[in-house]
């Protein structure tokens, strides 16, 4: 990948204005004008990739390019601004989950470009779960909070059959990522399999928890897009979703201790006598 | 074992990045109060949205006769947008709220 000095220059000052809209949105009085300078340097980032990467590429595919980002913010604009006050949380998810099936998808076509590499390889595999994981995760907490899915789901060893499947998931994702399994489809059961695991992981847990769970779904994509980062060493991405990874999951910690309960109570926690703990304390 | 040796010391740039940039996360989001809360997880959300780079440089790098690269690509481009443009505008209606509740 050739090196553009004027687009490592955007991708550096939308890298500070990420952090120092992060930084602001801390703070009740500058909260807005956090928000819109982090938009600004996003809006950099993304404009300066589309004219400044490559010179010669099909004329098509811009247009295709030009295509999906006029359909995406006339659908988002008028999804946010049309949305009820109320309504916001589960919306945040909905958006978390578009990202992290953006990234899914990244990673199923990156997929066979890179047999050959096995680090890189690694890092398409663990960012297409993750990624997968985030957005089924996400589409189940939407539901919840939408009220389509009202009733935590509970039978007896959930948690233990849960923990099998996501450690046949991990297993089998990393054996593709050492490139042992060659064969093309293996990355489409994976993307399945951690699709399901999103679903199963989100689903015991009951609808007042979903902004902790959200916030946790959200430093996941944070997490996903790093390693799309990684794999095109490109440093917004990297710095912009490593930030959002960790200062999500201090977030998600933070909104534990503001309801009075650890995390590991949160997501496992959906049986006997930790929701009646849940209740007295309230 | 080499292999992820190797891996470090060509990455070295990278791997402190990494590092910097979770303690980074972590001092910016100390200490905020509790209403900003979902501001914040809204905004970060937003700020994820990064994603949309990777899938334009998916789209760019593509062979323009692949069209099922394209295809996804094309998806996967217009639901980085959704991410960003929604998150950005649903944070902002968000705040707009908090201020006038002030």
């Amino acid at each position: 990948m050739e090196y553009i000095f004027s687009l490592e220059v955007i991708y550096l000052i939308a890298s500070v204005t990420f952090i120092l809209g992060l930084k602001l949105l801390g703070k009740p009085q500058t909260a807005r004008k956090g928000n819109l300078i982090a938009a600004f340097g996003m809006s950099l980032a993304i404009f300066g990739t589309i004219f400044l990467y490559k010179s010669e590429v099909n004329n098509m595919v811009y247009i295709l390019i030009a295509i999906a980002i006029l359909i995406g913010t006339i659908l988002g604009w008028l999804i946010a601004k049309r949305v009820a006050m109320t309504k916001m949380p589960e919306l945040v998810s909905l958006f978390n989950g578009m990202g992290g099936a953006s990234a899914a998808l990244i990673g199923i076509i990156e997929f066979p470009h890179f047999n050959q590499e096995p680090l890189l390889l690694m890092t398409i595999v663990l960012g297409m779960i993750i990624g997968s994981i985030s957005f089924s995760g996400s589409i189940i907490a939407y539901a919840k909070l939408n009220g389509s899915l009202k009733k935590p789901i509970r039978i007896s060893g959930y948690n233990f059959i849960n923990n099998i499947f996501l450690l046949i998931l991990l297993v089998y994702a990393f054996s593709l990522g050492f490139g042992w399994l060659q064969a093309g489809w293996h990355v489409y059961l994976l993307f399945f399999m951690a699709i399901l695991y999103g679903v199963l992981f989100v689903i015991p847990i009951g609808g007042a928890d979903m902004p902790v769970v959200i916030s946790l779904l959200n430093s996941f994509t944070g997490l996903a897009a790093a390693f799309a980062g990684f794999l095109y060493n490109n440093m917004a991405l990297l710095t912009g979703g490593i930030l959002v990874g960790s200062a999500g999951t201090i977030l998600t910690f933070a909104m534990c201790k503001a309801m009075n309960r650890p995390l590991a109570n949160v997501i496992f926690g959906a049986f006997g006598d930790v929701k009646t703990k849940a209740i007295s304390s309230s | 074992m080499d292999n992820i040796l190797s891996f470090f010391s060509e990455n070295l740039q990278m791997v402190y990045i990494v590092i910097l940039m979770i303690f980074v996360g972590v001092e910016v989001i100390g200490h905020v109060p509790s209403v900003l809360h979902t501001p914040l997880m809204s905004g970060a959300n937003a700020i994820h949205g990064v994603i949309i780079v990777g899938a334009i440089l998916v789209m760019l790098n593509a062979d323009p006769n692949n069209y099922f690269a394209l295809g996804l690509g094309f998806v996967a481009v217009l639901l980085g947008t959704l991410n960003v443009v929604g998150g950005f505008v649903v944070t902002d209606r968000m705040l707009e709220m908090f201020k006038k509740k002030k």
